[in-house]
């Protein structure tokens, strides 16, 4: 698999910052205000603004894979992921930033992907959790999690074995400190927390192998 | 080599014979990772909410943002307007408007008077979430506000607001035995203390939700649950359809904790949305939504009076309790006094519970219903009584453990009780009498110190029973497939089985898959909650096993020309008691291939009788109280459980690790808030504001010891429940530890930085 490039991180999209805010806010009413705005605008030079539904056309480079699609400004890389191209090992639990069921790598970053619009992410390299198999192998993250029942549920597990993905790319030898913070950001309301810590630690003595 | 070599098996008891506990195992007990591990960490695993179908539209649903209001007029003109807006709904279309109910009191789908934040006003699909959202938001409604009561401690006040008209009182419930004032009269030292739990709300990681698609006139739910077939009932009756055309699938769910044991409106919404447009729809509640109408932990005003005997023998104890199940019967005080009239010795005992209705979303069971909130009145108390008479805490429950079940009428025996082994065990494993003196000498500088506490629990049920059916099937070539309609709600269910299943027939537990939860293909189960999955499920594995090894054996004896009764079944084949050089390969076995499958139906045997099945547990814990800042850090967790046998120890430490993980949140960080004064909402409707245990808050010592007593009077597995014990006594241990550390006694949930520094404070000024 190909090393997935650090520096290729989130991009600024092509569409203005005005039309932007109008489709991240409340929808179509919003975007009536946004308009009526604009167009009493007067003296301001013509920018280009889009109807939060209005389709954009989009590539995403997600587990080493490109994919092109036509995305509303207003959607969220985690609703593309899930509901568009069927990649639902990431998880949605809160769609506001408060959980990390969602958490996938942009670059060797945890973030996120509820958080992330998808027109945002265009040309960074995003890993999700079916991107750390190796063809129906498990990666070492994924082992270690199933060997230590890091988890109840299960829900929160994808977006768990993210963060600590993303914590052994950039530190090979945590300490149990470390992890806490690392998946601190996870919430996991079966309590798998301490198994979490177990698993975290054991993937990381078997990547260092 | 589907089959474990050199392991016995366990004999084959003859038709009409009731399997005798296993005497050894070799598969259950050990520590062994899920059969559906793979699935879950890879992200294969497909939950409810996971499901896109083609065509499939996204529902959503308007809720009143008022605690209490009549919905006056609902105009959904803008928001049938925009293009790819599919169908909306609302009150008063007799088609989509359908009674629901809340026990025996009636209201429907889109109610007129809203009687909590959160009542479905109307309902939209739409092609996107993002297009349904927009809609729902374009639905114009006018409410007429009406005055509301959110605190269940001024709901019963004269000229509080009614929630129904006949008042806000639901029911006070009593239970007495003995004479308190009596026993209050013999006792050496009487206490009385108020105590008061917050509310908690379940929040499970994954949303409330499910799909729903139409083929004809049969109807597809695929719904995050824990039991698929009470989900199947109640859509059949609310919808009229018959049980057969309404199937249900809940293959994996992401949490429930009680908040998924019955069905919500939405299912009937999202059913209803998709016969509109003929078109599947997926409808998944926000976040937001699933803080204010999925149920909660209500909260419990416990005043609890008590009386013991210099000797540590207890003489009465006095309860009451003032709760809600918010707007709706819901339980609110539904077994808030259980521990105090079943976990200790004691003679004399009076309870009194009043439920109220108040303007707030009805409860649902959560974790141990009342047991946690009883256990932080009773465990306090008992703590300050063994201080008062200059006794060990550990040593004032020994002296009161009782053998039968005082709080049942007549009685009964439990079939087994490792209560005191979970005191004894669990202090010798902890080293609690080297801690209490460690804490009780350690110096009073700087501003850390340590504490230590401890508490102990019956749960109420949690020994399982009928009705369940199973089906394993055992193919042509030895592997086999168990059928079961039980949800794996995260506890292991999946894997228990196969492991029950393994180790009766011989087989290697990777040979066995499991199809479950789904009412079109797998057998009826009750839902999975009340800790009574295992002890439920797992006899009925055994048995459907025991069928199966019973019909290979008959198979056999015709076969060889044998009495079957002189056929042993060892696993890989069937030897002659007589002659053992005759024997028979499974595999060879003729009337198995020929067929291609053995089917075995299991069926749940009754409980005995006469006598009850509870768990019990006991927990430790060491705390760091910052005085300077109020903050508390929990340094290590000690659960000892007595549960029965020990089915799988490895997800038996994950269940202990999560009640513990999920008691300090109730201890230490979670509160429902509702701004009682003004509007009556809730202000923490999100996990930012209301606060779950995070990484940064749990030990990462946190051991599980079982106290391993396999229970042959309970079921033919020997197993009880564990998920709902490992939770009850978490929080009071904390508080009782808290007590240790700094010598106040925090009668209040939750022991957060805000209130532990301002009682510091008050403790500093009246020195
Ligand atoms: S779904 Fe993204 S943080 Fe919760
Ligand atoms: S495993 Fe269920 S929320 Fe973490």
């Amino acid at each position: 698999m190909e090393k997935p490039n650090p520096k290729r991180s989130l991009s600024n999209h092509r569409i203005s910052r005005r039309s932007f805010m109008a489709g991240v806010g409340a929808g179509t009413v919003c975007v009536a205000a946004s308009s009526r705005l604009f167009a009493s605008g007067g003296g301001e030079k013509e920018e280009e603004v889009i109807n939060a539904d209005s389709l954009s056309k989009l590539s995403l480079h997600i587990n080493a894979r490109d994919h092109h699609l036509l995305v509303e400004p207003r959607w969220s890389l985690l609703y593309v992921l899930r509901e568009k191209l069927g990649l639902t090992g990431t998880k949605e639990g809160c769609s506001r930033g408060e959980c990390g069921a969602c958490t996938v790598l942009i670059g060797h970053v945890p973030r996120y992907a509820c958080l992330t619009l998808a027109l945002e992410a265009e040309g960074a390299e995003i890993t999700t959790v079916e991107g750390l198999l190796n063809g129906e192998e498990l990666g070492a993250v994924q082992t270690a999690f199933a060997e230590e029942d890091a988890f109840q549920c299960g829900y929160c597990t994808p977006g768990q074995i993210m963060s600590v993905e993303g914590l052994l790319r950039k530190n090979p030898s945590p300490t149990t400190e470390e992890i806490r913070i690392a998946v601190s950001g996870n919430l996991c309301r079966c309590g798998a927390y301490s198994h979490i810590f177990k698993a975290a630690e054991k993937a990381a003595k078997a990547r260092s192998k | 080599m589907y089959y474990t070599e050199g392991l016995p098996v366990p004999e084959t008891p003859s038709p009409g014979e009731t399997p005798g506990p296993w005497e050894r195992t070799d598969v259950v007990g050990k520590p062994r990772p899920r059969v559906d591990a793979y699935e879950r960490v890879s992200g294969t695993a497909v939950y409810p909410s996971d499901i896109v179908l083609p065509r499939m539209l996204y529902g959503a649903i308007l809720r009143c943002p008022h605690p209490h209001a009549q919905v006056k007029k609902v105009d959904t003109t803008a928001a049938e307007a925009p293009p790819r807006v599919r169908a909306v709904i609302g009150p008063g279309d007799p088609k989509t408007d359908l009674p629901w109910s809340f026990r025996d009191v009636k209201t429907t789908l889109f109610p007129k008077t809203c009687r909590f934040e959160g009542e479905p006003v109307a309902a939209v699909a739409a092609e996107t979430l993002y297009q349904a959202w927009d809609a729902a938001g374009a639905v114009r409604v006018d409410y007429k506000v009406l005055p509301h009561v959110s605190d269940e401690r001024r709901a019963l006040e004269k000229d509080a607001p009614k929630v129904h008209e006949n008042g806000n009182k639901l029911k006070t419930d009593t239970y007495s035995r003995g004479d308190v004032e009596k026993g209050f009269f013999e006792a050496d030292v009487v206490l009385e203390q108020h105590y008061r739990t917050e509310a908690e709300v379940h929040t499970p990681l994954e949303l409330h939700g499910c799909v729903a698609n139409w083929d004809g006139d049969v109807l597809t739910i695929w719904e995050s649950t824990q039991g698929v077939y009470a989900v199947q009932s109640r859509v059949a009756e609310v919808l009229g359809l018959p049980l057969s055309k309404v199937r249900v699938i809940g293959h994996y769910m992401g949490g429930g904790f009680g908040s998924k044991l019955q069905t919500s409106r939405y299912s009937i919404v999202a059913a209803l949305l998709a016969k509109k447009t003929g078109r599947p729809v997926k409808s998944f509640l926000p976040r937001e939504a699933t803080f204010l109408a999925m149920g909660n932990r209500p909260p419990s005003n416990m005043t609890l009076k008590a009386g013991v005997k210099k000797d540590g023998t207890l003489t009465a104890l006095s309860f009451t309790c003032l709760g809600t199940g918010g707007a709706y019967p819901a339980g609110g005080t539904s077994l808030v006094d259980w521990q105090i009239r079943d976990l200790y010795l004691c003679p004399h005992v009076r309870t009194e519970c009043t439920d109220v209705y108040i303007n707030a979303g009805p409860a649902r069971p959560f974790r141990a219903p009342g047991h946690p909130q009883c256990s932080w009145a009773l465990e306090q108390m008992l703590d300050a009584l063994a201080e008062a008479i200059g006794m060990d805490p550990v040593a004032l429950r020994l002296k009161n453990v009782p053998d039968y079940s005082q709080g049942r009428e007549g009685n009964p025996p439990y079939t087994t009780t490792g209560l005191k082994q979970c005191f004894k065990e669990g202090a010798r494993r902890f080293g609690w009498e080297k801690a209490r003196r460690k804490t009780a000498g350690q110096e009073k500088k700087g501003h850390l110190r340590r504490g230590v506490g401890m508490a102990g629990s019956v749960w109420f049920v949690g020994g399982g029973g009928p009705p369940s059916t199973v089906i394993l099937k055992l193919f042509s070539d030895g592997s086999a497939n168990l059928n079961m309609g039980a949800s794996d709600i995260g506890t292991g269910t999946k894997t228990v089985m196969a492991m029950v299943a393994a180790e009766e027939l011989g087989l290697r537990p990777e040979m066995i898959r499991i199809e479950h939860a789904d009412t079109g293909t797998t057998q009826y189960a009750t839902p999975s909650g009340g800790s009574k999955t295992v002890p439920t499920e797992a006899p009925t594995v055994r048995d459907a096993a025991v069928q199966v090894k019973r019909r290979l054996l008959q198979m056999a004896a015709e076969e060889m020309d044998l009495p079957v009764e002189d056929l042993r079944y060892t696993g890989d084949d069937i030897v002659s008691r007589s002659r053992p050089d005759r024997r028979i390969r499974i595999v060879d076995i003729s009337g198995l291939k020929r067929q291609g499958v053995v089917v075995g139906v299991g069926h749940r045997g009754p409980n005995p009788e006469k006598k009850t099945v509870n768990p019990f547990c006991a927990q430790f814990c060491e705390v760091e109280v910052n005085t300077r800042t109020g903050e508390l850090r929990i340094l290590r967790f000690l659960s000892t459980n007595e549960s029965g046998r020990v089915m799988n120890r490895l997800t038996f430490d994950s269940q202990v690790i999560g009640g513990v993980t999920m008691g300090i949140g109730l201890a230490a960080t979670e509160m429902r808030i509702l701004d009682a004064n003004r509007t009556g909402k809730m202000v923490n409707r999100n996990w930012h504001d209301y606060k779950l245990p995070t990484s940064l808050d749990v030990p990462a010592d946190i051991v599980g010891v079982p106290i391993e007593m396999p229970d042959a009077e309970a079921n033919i597995s020997g197993a009880k429940g564990l998920g709902e014990p490992v939770t009850i006594p978490t929080a009071a241990a904390v508080a009782n530890a808290v007590y240790d550390a700094v010598g106040i006694r925090i009668t209040e949930s939750p022991i957060n930085p805000l209130k532990l520094s301002s009682l510091l404070e008050q403790q500093k000024k009246e020195g």
